[in-house]
């Protein structure tokens, strides 16, 4: 079976498994919602502040919402030990992890589809126009959050405390994804939308660079 | 079996004696011998040091990258020692780099911290290698830990050239690099002297660390083996049994 195969079918498992409950996505969209929220109070920002804050406002909100909801993708698997069953089926660990890494990917989008709009609303900022570039920015972004978010979470899977270490190794490592986020994302929110192509290739190679190791590492990451 | 072997208690009194000679010395010419710096002046002392603690500090965190990377392929435990170990001294070269480096910014630019691409990079990196020793320390299988710990020190390691490259396409203040830094750059001969005793000094003091963390995480790992070894002798006699039993009632 090919990786990719392998992978569809891992994504498909973990998607049956999500939208049986929905328990993980109606938490995360809930838990982004209150942070958007939460700001407009302790900041109070007028029009022309939620256009300069509004990009870090959000990718704050979907770092923060991911480094929660990306916990479970692994720390499911250790009730049951359903991982060593996973690692059983003849099929490369990269599979298993790409399979995790694109249903958290698709969470998370699905997430940022419903929020975004309510953002736009909340803060008086005009989606017209932007959208095709925004969803550039946003798939990226969330690429590399979920590539990293996924290892780390089946490194954090194996320790105690398993839910407060994940946002503990994973915010410092997408320091640099935020800023590039927040400063693509801004570009598109100003007066004169424009797209920042420095920064979408800096996010196109924060995605390359830890896909890559992801790829090269996965076999010590899932190994018994 | 000799417990302290390829470090004998002679040749660490040396060591030391030399570190604290070299420290000694260095200390005295980036106070006296250096000369004075035309527009900061006596503040500007505190550099020789500064530097030191950032080369320690790459010193460090590359050989943490090298025991990662070894451990992966060999498996030999002595890699993940040397990746704790360096790490440790790491962390520490770079506390001290963010504390001379405020105490220098303060007189300097007036203000004790900047959100600049080097200042950003080496508190990133700072968080990060906590981040690292945190999870060592949340792991309990020792085979695990290793090479978990070692998947994420090469993530982290990564992370680093990003931290800075968006730094830099961001905003910066700390001043170009002097001493490499094209046709107009360049140093004060003894100032240069200076410098490499004091790097020489820092770096002396840093591998010196790492031997001796060396060294206890062998230690360490050793009398766990002994104490394994000790339960499954004395498993079965009724002493053992009293004394397991009453370690589990505590």
């Amino acid at each position: 079976m090919t990786t990719a195969r392998a992978a569809a079918i891992l994504l498909a498992k973990e998607l049956r498994l999500e939208f049986r409950t929905r328990e993980l996505l109606n938490a995360t969209i809930v838990f982004a919602l209150i942070v958007v929220v939460l700001f407009s109070f302790a900041f109070d920002p007028t029009a022309g502040e939620s256009r300069r804050y509004g990009p870090g406002l959000l990718w704050i909100a979907f770092l923060f919402a991911g480094s929660l909801m990306l916990h479970p993708s692994f720390g499911r698997e250790q009730a049951n030990q359903t991982l060593d069953a996973l690692r059983m089926a003849p099929v490369s660990p990269f599979a298993i992890l790409l399979g995790k890494m694109l249903a958290n990917l698709l969470f998370l989008l699905v997430a940022e589809v419903i929020l975004v709009p309510v953002f736009a609303v909340l803060y008086n900022v005009s989606l017209a126009g932007i959208v095709g570039r925004l969803i550039l920015v946003f798939v990226l972004g969330t690429l590399g959050l979920v590539v990293t978010g996924t290892v780390f979470s089946a490194i954090a899977a194996h320790a105690r405390m398993r839910e407060l270490l994940l946002p503990l190794l994973l915010l410092p490592i997408l320091a640099p994804l935020l800023i590039a986020a927040v400063e693509a994302t801004a570009s598109l929110f100003a007066e004169q939308p424009a797209l920042d192509r420095a920064w979408l290739a800096f996010l196109a190679g924060f995605d390359i660079v830890f896909l890559t190791a992801s790829w090269l590492l996965c076999d010590f990451l899932l190994e018994e | 079996m000799n417990r302290s072997a390829g470090f004998p208690m002679k040749s660490r009194i040396t060591s030391r004696a030399i570190a604290a000679a070299l420290i000694f010395f260095a200390g005295y010419a980036a106070l006296f011998i250096a000369p004075d710096e035309a527009t900061m002046h006596q503040i500007q002392r505190i550099f020789y040091f500064h530097l030191g603690c950032w080369m320690a500090m790459f010193t460090a965190l590359s050989i943490a990258l090298v025991a990662n990377i070894s451990w992966l392929v060999t498996r030999k435990p002595k890699w993940d020692w040397l990746g704790v170990s360096a790490v440790e001294v790491g962390v520490v070269s770079c506390t001290a780099g963010l504390a001379t480096g405020v105490l220098w910014g303060k007189p300097a630019w007036g203000i004790w911290w900047t959100w600049d691409a080097r200042l950003t990079t080496a508190f990133i990196l700072w968080l990060l290698y906590i981040s690292y020793l945190l999870l060592r320390g949340l792991i309990e299988e020792p085979q695990r830990r290793a090479t978990l710990s070692a998947v994420f020190g090469i993530f982290a390691f990564l992370d680093a050239p990003l931290v800075y490259a968006s730094n830099r396409l961001w905003r910066t203040q700390h001043p170009a690099p002097v001493i490499f830094g094209g046709p107009d750059a360049g140093l004060n001969p003894t100032m240069g002297k200076v410098l490499v005793i004091c790097i020489a000094a820092m770096l002396f003091v840093a591998i010196l660390a790492l031997v001796d963390r060396y060294r206890l995480e062998r230690l360490r790992h050793e009398f766990d083996e002994l104490r394994v070894a000790a339960d499954a002798r004395d498993s079965g006699s009724p002493s053992a049994l009293i004394a397991s039993s009453a370690k589990d009632s505590i």
